[in-house]
């Protein structure tokens, strides 16, 4: 699949970790991975394996005093933002990363006009004039596909539906023309439909303007159509990387093994039964040793017990945290 | 697999009567006023649910989808008699829940029972497992001695796949899974006849969803069990029910077995909901024509006139804006509310 340009964004070896009173959650441990200049790049997994709070990392968002970056390096256009200054910082959240959450609702601020929103980015990081503002305002919201923009700036982010919500927030991570953009499960939210029509919006606006995207989301569907790679991560690590169509077509993590038998499909037959990953969720505050992943893996050897897996290739740009990666080549993805 | 009914004749848009139906709804509307407005004043009326008939056979599912606000929890709601409806009939084993006294409707109330989606907002978090569980069989009179009520709690628990140990937990110390499955056994304990599920795995995790998917079908054969599904998952709903019904706007668009509406779909917003689905593997994807629908879900408070789907459809006609189309069957079997079928 197309590969985008060069590297934007790089994570090394990224490790956050929170204090909770049933001791440290280390909730993103040591992950590493990149985003190049264009393309779509997914974080999948369910939830507390920490694709979220691998993007408010990024963001330098994670909430203090409890949760801490500990280590690692989050380098975008060649710059570690964990070193910039709070001011530094701010001028990149606002102009060069663009963030869309799940609930717009929660992430909109209900006392200011949807105009007021859409202009204050660009006057302050873009040194813009309330004129030019408002123009580049009335744009935005008609590249999202809101009608009336004008009628619109005047109002508020309650008198929107769901699906205009999330079209201005994608409207205000667009404001200042950033490069990358972090959407957090940013169809979650909405019906089937509506989702349909955001996804496709999300697409066509990285396609026309160039922006790198980083999807995150428990949808293997959703990043089926839209992502060019995908990381899977569980338990605060990246267990399969590849590009989507690898994947999809020749899981080598059980995980992911297991979560594409686990959906039905509508493009399938039905079966008689799902097959389902068996156990719960692992807990991050006592997680077993070895690979996280081996109470539920119907694959583990006595090594998964007590050697955690790192990442190894499996073929060209696709890895896979699993000792018995090479086992599940043959005839698993039926 | 549920036969095709034979070919019926009655009044449009009704299912003829069937000897083994458990619940035969007929006609029902919620309507809910509500003050309109910015400024209060005006009042406007909401057809939550608006003339919808149905029936479901005993050990049947059945799969009520659509997007939000399009009534199909509230129709849930009212057959559990949780809602009173504004009009219609809901005959539950025969018998009309309108006409029932407090005491027949008490003795409904224990074979109808409900799951409901947030398993942690519908259990309590200062009881135990066990006397979540526990509760409504006291609370019934229907096993009235404790050590026999504690014994049954772990049967129950065993029902619903969970280890006997996890009676002395909170809901707290569960994982979303595990409390959905404390919820299951809790409906269990009536032994009900009917269970209406309203979004039972929507707020679970994806590898969890098939677990609670594969308990929900093994105890519908365990125990006889006769579902009405309600989803916005089509994926997971075909793989569950024997028959589908889609809504839109408070009506039922189309009603028909799971084969018909999934491999033949007529009505234009059930295509279109079809073709939304994203599917799990980008080589599909990248061959499927999708129907992206434009548009949004008007507001049910200033439904459009004639079809309620007119605005978005991508085949409307004229006649559309006119009169609101009649629910009727396309071919036996498979009822569809759109002239342009």
């Amino acid at each position: 699949m197309e590969r985008g340009g060069d590297l934007l964004l790089e994570v090394r070896n990224l490790q956050t970790q929170f204090k909770t009173s049933s001791g440290v959650v280390r909730a993103v441990d040591g992950v590493s991975w990149d985003v190049r200049t264009g393309e779509t790049v997914a974080l999948v997994g369910e939830s507390g394996c920490g694709k979220s709070v691998s993007a408010l990392s990024i963001m330098r968002l994670v909430s203090a005093p409890a949760g801490r970056i500990v280590g690692g390096e989050i380098l975008f256009k060649g710059r570690d933002l964990l070193k910039l200054t709070d001011a530094d910082m701010r001028h990149v959240r606002g102009r060069e990363i663009g963030m869309i959450f799940q609930e717009p609702m929660t992430s909109l601020n209900p006392v200011l006009t949807v105009g007021r929103q859409l202009t204050e980015p660009p006057e302050i990081h873009l040194g813009m004039t309330p004129e030019q503002s408002r123009a580049r305002a009335i744009e935005l919201l008609g590249m999202v596909g809101i009608s009336d923009p004008e009628r619109r700036l005047q109002q508020y982010p309650h008198q929107f539906s769901g699906g205009m919500r999330q079209r201005m927030m994608i409207a205000m991570a667009m404001t200042c023309s950033p490069s990358l953009i972090l959407a957090d499960e940013p169809t979650t939210a909405l019906d089937v439909t509506i989702q349909a029509q955001i996804l496709e919006l999300m697409k066509g606006l990285s396609r026309k303007m160039g922006v790198a995207m980083v999807m995150i989301t428990h949808n293997l569907g959703v990043v089926a159509r839209y992502a060019d790679r995908v990381n899977v991560m569980y338990a605060g690590r990246i267990v399969e990387r590849a590009t989507a169509a690898e994947i999809y077509a020749n899981p080598r993590h059980p995980y992911t093994l297991g979560l594409l038998r686990s959906v039905p499909r509508l493009d399938e037959p039905r079966r008689a039964k799902l097959l389902p990953i068996q156990g719960q969720p692992p807990d991050l505050s006592h997680l077993p040793p070895g690979c996280a992943f081996q109470p539920r893996c119907q694959f583990a050897i006595e090594r998964c017990l007590r050697e955690s897996p790192g990442l190894a290739p499996v073929t060209a740009g696709h890895v896979s945290a699993c000792w018995v990666s090479s086992e599940l080549g043959q005839g698993t993805t039926a | 697999m549920s036969a095709p009914a034979p070919a019926r004749q009655g009044r449009p848009g009704e299912e003829p009567p069937r000897s083994d139906d458990i619940l035969v709804v007929r006609n029902l509307s919620k309507h809910f006023e509500v003050s309109g407005g910015f400024l209060g004043g005006r009042r406007g009326v909401v057809k939550a649910v608006d003339d919808i008939s149905f029936s479901i056979r005993r050990g049947e599912t059945l799969g009520l989808v659509g997007e939000s606000g399009c009534g199909k929890t509230t129709t849930g709601r009212c057959v559990l008699q949780l809602e009173t409806p504004t009009s219609g009939s809901i005959l539950f084993e025969g018998k009309d829940l309108s006409a029932a006294t407090p005491a027949e409707l008490r003795a409904v109330r224990r074979k109808m029972q409900v799951i409901f989606q947030d398993p942690y907002s519908s259990l309590n978090p200062r009881m135990t497992v066990g006397q979540i569980i526990a509760e409504p069989l006291a609370v019934h009179g229907i096993v009235t001695e404790r050590v026999a009520r504690e014994a049954r709690v772990r049967e129950l628990l065993g029902h619903a796949g969970l280890l006997p140990a996890m009676a002395r937990r909170y809901p707290h110390e569960l994982s979303g899974g595990q409390r959905q499955r404390v919820g299951i056994a809790r409906a269990l304990a009536m032994e009900p006849t009917l269970i209406v599920c309203d979004e039972p795995v929507s707020a679970l995790d994806v590898s969890i969803q098939a677990q609670i998917i594969n308990l929900l079908e093994e105890l519908q054969s365990d125990f006889g069990l006769t579902y009405l599904f309600v989803a916005h998952d089509l994926s997971v709903v075909r793989h569950i029910s024997d028959r589908v019904a889609v809504m839109y706007l408070g009506k039922i668009v189309e009603l028909t077995d799971r084969q018909s509406l999934y491999e033949d779909p007529q009505h234009p917003y059930t295509k279109a909901l079809l073709s939304a689905v994203p599917i799990p593997d980008p080589a599909v994807e990248l061959l499927r024509e999708r129907t992206v629908l434009g548009g949004e879900v008007p507001s049910p408070l200033n439904p459009p006139a004639g079809c309620v789907f007119h605005p978005r459809c991508p085949i409307a006609v004229d006649e559309c804006k006119a009169a609101v189309p009649e629910l009727r069957a396309v071919r036996p079997g498979h009822l569809a509310a759109c002239i342009r079928v």
